[in-house]
């Protein structure tokens, strides 16, 4: 692939990866995502730019790489996951989201633009992510597997054409855009 | 141009716009999806190899994930210094200890707002590594993927965020 020269590169991506997170920090903070207030807004329901930005990112995101898939230049990264995995473990990163008030990318975003306690946070991630590497063996033992997805996306679960669900999901963040505009949220 | 750079915000949606667009150059140029949160496994498995070397290379965790500096790592550091830079050109950079909100609500002390910080921040990291991504990994590069678990990833973040939140806070739909 014409790509994969500089997808080898390892030098190539540390340089992609620092520029591509300048591009990321810029975009939260210009995006109002640096601040506590506005990501605690989101989850009191009374300021939906988080939401705002993820469905505008995920639609513009998810039209390129469809695009760019079936013209053979991308592959899919897709995770499997379980009730044990993803359900428990999203439930507890939703609990430090709204104590902590960042998320991880959101807190790195903080904490360039000042927030100490962005910062502080960023450190209680590393320490969570420590203490689930400690915990690893015997947490991927008795929990993260039980109840698999027995789908890995929502086309095989929903048994349509990838292209055909990727349309109606834009349609659908479309219609969700429009009607959070229309409501002045 | 320069109004621009230097302006306060932006829109939403081209923030959002913008940041599809970056996740277009991660899969074309890096074979990657736009993540944060294993930089902050990797961060930990760096400070396990300064403890004890032999110990951390045999722990299955960072075996998986190893702890090394590459296109995620950068990604933060990038991050970190992208948003000052922002925050520098609109002329607005500054240290900042509690958020107003939470000072509003719990007053002024600085030690209570990092001692929550700290505890909210162990709670994501380690719900973070459980599902297996986060806000970013799950919430846009998964979900704009028609991934599965990362819609049922996400649905549970803000399904426990919108709940915590309330608790805290109070609901401001009741």
């Amino acid at each position: 692939m014409v790509f994969d020269k500089i997808r080898s590169g390892k030098r190539a991506q540390k340089a992609l990866g620092l520029l591509s997170g300048l591009v990321f920090g810029f975009l939260l903070q210009k995006g109002g995502l640096t601040e506590y207030d506005v990501i605690l807004g989101q989850l009191l329901l009374t300021d939906f730019t988080v939401v705002k930005v993820m469905l505008s990112a995920i639609l513009v995101g998810m039209v390129g790489v469809f695009v760019m898939r079936w013209k053979g230049l991308v592959r899919l990264q897709i995770k499997p996951g379980s009730i044990g995995s993803t359900a428990l473990g999203g439930i507890i990163f939703g609990v430090g989201f709204a104590i902590l008030g960042y998320c991880p990318g959101t807190a790195a975003a903080a904490f360039g633009a000042g927030a100490i306690d962005a910062l502080v946070g960023m450190i209680g991630m590393v320490i969570g992510a420590g203490i689930f590497a400690r915990l690893y063996p015997v947490l991927d033992r008795l929990i993260l597997n039980w109840g698999a997805f027995h789908a890995d996306t929502l086309p095989e679960l929903i048994g349509l054409k990838p292209e055909i669900v990727a349309a109606v999901t834009a349609v659908l963040i479309l219609g969700l855009l429009y009607l959070l505009a229309a409501q002045g949220l | 141009m320069i109004e621009w750079l230097t302006a306060a915000s932006w829109s939403p949606y081209l923030v959002g716009a913008g940041i599809g667009v970056l996740i277009w150059t991660a899969f074309l140029l890096s074979d990657r999806h736009l993540g944060c949160s294993t930089a902050y496994s990797k961060t930990a498995g760096m400070i396990e190899l300064a403890i004890s070397r032999q110990k951390t290379v045999s722990m299955p965790y960072y075996r998986k994930i190893p702890a090394t500096i590459d296109w995620q790592w950068m990604l933060v550091v990038g991050t970190i210094i992208g948003s000052a830079l922002s925050e520098y050109l609109s002329g607005s950079w500054r240290v900042s200890m509690i958020p107003p909100l939470f000072e509003q609500s719990f007053g002024a002390d600085e030690h209570l707002r990092q001692a929550v910080a700290l505890a909210g921040g162990i709670l994501m990291g380690l719900g973070a590594r459980w599902a297996d991504g986060c806000t970013s990994g799950h919430g846009i590069s998964g979900t704009l993927q028609l991934s599965l678990a990362s819609w049922i990833a996400v649905i549970c973040f803000f399904a426990a965020g919108i709940i915590a939140a309330g608790l805290i806070y109070g609901f401001s739909f009741l």
